[in-house]
């Protein structure tokens, strides 16, 4: 018998593989591909009061082993989010986790409180988001307003919230602490690194808005290393993301300490890879004799 | 329905200076695509994470082979220009809406540069009266299959072949007119196409290009403007790759 089960906060997932927001949208467009019950959760593209344009195009480019984006958190707004995108996941036998944006703390909090209503398992505070000038990683790169705005946020949610971390930081365990005592139930990193390219042959900035967020490959190795520091920090259960294409790439993430993982930029390179990890973490519990999923996670000391 | 396949290579070829036809055994893409829908290509490479959208030039459905007519633009469409008869290759397809098919009318098929493949399908799919007006820069290709299809008019940046100039230099050269015009190419070619339209009223749809990730309309990359608030974005926005590529003129800001 193998058990993948991991809890968050109270909330039973039936294996540990969840989608990093963003780059999933609602789940939607991946169900032509296969059913979402396979995922422990899905973790929705951030939402926020009222719709966002997001950012002009150019808003991608390909690096090596990973890539930048810059959409600057285009969504539909809740009001369309609640009557499509809920009912639509909850024809899945999975977890759902929504990814929660602002402008102000009024903004984050009154997403909160309106998603209290709904059959949501999870809140993501998105306070990392490094691609629009206005809130998002205003709050998340000074331990100060991120234990604010943490507070803040836990007064209206009824879900668990996780405070999903910026690894835009000197140091993510002074962030990671700030959110604990600011009284998240849940930490997810990290969001993506700040990083810039040039385009020689145009001789500009390769995406419009100049910077954007680096993910794939090429920051597993950074992600890795800033959960198992968390991990040394703080109680809170983590959810371990960055660079993530494989059951192998995720199986470090849960001995450095990750209760949970995320698939983010593989789901573009192939749209099955979400699942296919977590039948990877599956078939690797059996191979190497590994009963419980549980007795994985942190085992890297 | 879309499918992620590995295909196998059946052949390519150098057709003119950076420009490779390739033609894929699939199992179920050829036989779902229709014309103006595009593929996903990915690289062999994991060092290459996103696949590289090339629209259809042609399909044959019922040997299952589809083709790519595409430009070397970079380290990804260099790798696959290698690519060799037997080799294979990742593929998910088809994607998008394509062109709608409308019937009886008097057309204008209007190609520019690596905006002329998606019109091999269309020419060989549509029935109307067709006219076939694709621009080159200089060096022409596929000129024998659209001329297969219908009257087909050339116009060359350099004067070498045909009109000096653009597809729409054409138009007015030639006196050609329509009801209907479907287009794709670069977006000056797209404006200019878009404005013609407007000024006679006439139905119109481009295909339109965007920088893309994901390729089926999750990660909200390959967004174009629209002119009124989109159902299901709820911002002026439309995706590419979902919505699109093909898109009514009027509905679209360029």
């Amino acid at each position: 018998m193998t058990d993948t089960k991991v809890t968050l906060a109270g909330v039973e997932l039936k294996n540990p593989v969840m989608t990093a927001s963003g780059t999933f949208g609602s789940g939607a467009e991946y169900s032509e591909f296969y059913d979402l019950s396979a995922l422990g959760a899905v973790v929705t593209k951030g939402v926020a009061n009222v719709p966002w344009p997001g950012n002009p195009t150019p808003r991608i480019a390909e690096t090596k082993s990973g890539m930048l984006n810059a959409i600057g958190l285009q969504n539909p707004g809740l009001d369309v989010f609640v009557k499509r995108d809920i009912p639509f996941l909850k024809q899945f036998d999975t977890k759902i986790v929504v990814n929660v944006c602002g402008k102000t703390i009024e903004d984050y909090c009154g997403v909160v409180e309106r998603l209290s209503h709904e059959p949501v398992d999870l809140l993501e505070i998105n306070v990392s988001c490094p691609n629009v000038k206005e809130g998002g990683i205003a709050f998340g790169q000074n331990p100060k307003a991120l234990e604010s705005i943490t507070r803040e946020v836990k007064k209206y949610a009824r879900q668990p919230v996780i405070m999903k971390l910026s690894p835009n930081v000197t140091d993510i365990t002074e962030m990671a602490r700030a959110a604990e005592a600011g009284g998240a139930d849940v930490l997810s990193l990290i969001n993506t690194l700040t990083g810039m390219k040039i385009d020689i042959q145009r001789r500009t900035f390769a995406l419009a808005n100049r910077t954007g967020g680096l993910s794939g490959p090429a920051i597993k190795p950074v992600a890795v290393r800033m959960v198992w520091q968390t991990a040394c920090a703080v109680k809170l259960p983590i959810i371990g993301m960055g660079g993530i294409a494989s059951a192998e790439d995720a199986l470090e993430f849960l001995l450095a300490g990750a209760s949970a993982v995320a698939v983010g930029t593989a789901n573009f390179a192939d749209p099955f890879a979400a699942k296919k990890v977590a039948q990877g973490i599956e078939q690797y519990m059996k191979e190497q004799k590994v009963e419980d999923v549980k007795e994985l996670i942190g085992a890297v000391r | 329905m879309k499918w992620k396949e590995t295909a196998l290579v059946a052949g390519q070829e150098k057709i003119a200076e950076g420009i490779h036809s390739l033609w894929l055994q699939t199992e179920q893409i050829a036989e779902e695509a229709v014309p103006g829908q595009f593929l996903a290509l990915y690289s062999q490479k994991d060092s290459r994470m996103l696949p590289r959208p090339i629209s259809i030039c042609e399909t044959d459905g019922a040997s299952g082979k589809v083709r790519v007519v595409y430009r070397v633009a970079g380290a990804g469409t260099e790798e696959f220009s290698r690519l060799q008869k037997g080799d294979r290759l990742d593929i998910l397809g088809p994607l998008g809406n394509g062109f709608p098919l409308k019937k009886g009318r008097k057309a204008f098929l209007m190609g520019g540069g690596i905006g002329i493949p998606p019109m091999v399908q269309l020419a060989k799919e549509l029935d109307c009266e067709m006219q076939i007006i694709a621009g080159y820069r200089d060096e022409l290709f596929l000129t024998e299959e659209l001329a297969a299809c219908g009257p087909l008019y050339v116009a060359t940046e350099d004067g070498s072949a045909g009109t000096k100039g653009n597809v729409m230099d054409a138009v007015r050269e030639q006196g050609l007119t329509a009801d209907l015009i479907y287009a794709c190419g670069p977006k000056p070619m797209l404006r200019a196409v878009q404005a013609y339209a407007k000024e006679r009223g006439i139905e119109c749809y481009i295909s339109m290009e965007e920088r893309m990730a994901c390729g089926i309309g999750a990660c909200l990359a390959c967004v174009c403007q629209s002119a009124k608030v989109d159902a299901h974005s709820q911002v002026k926005n439309k995706r590419v790759c979902k919505d699109g590529p093909v898109f009514l003129s009027t509905e679209v800001e360029l």
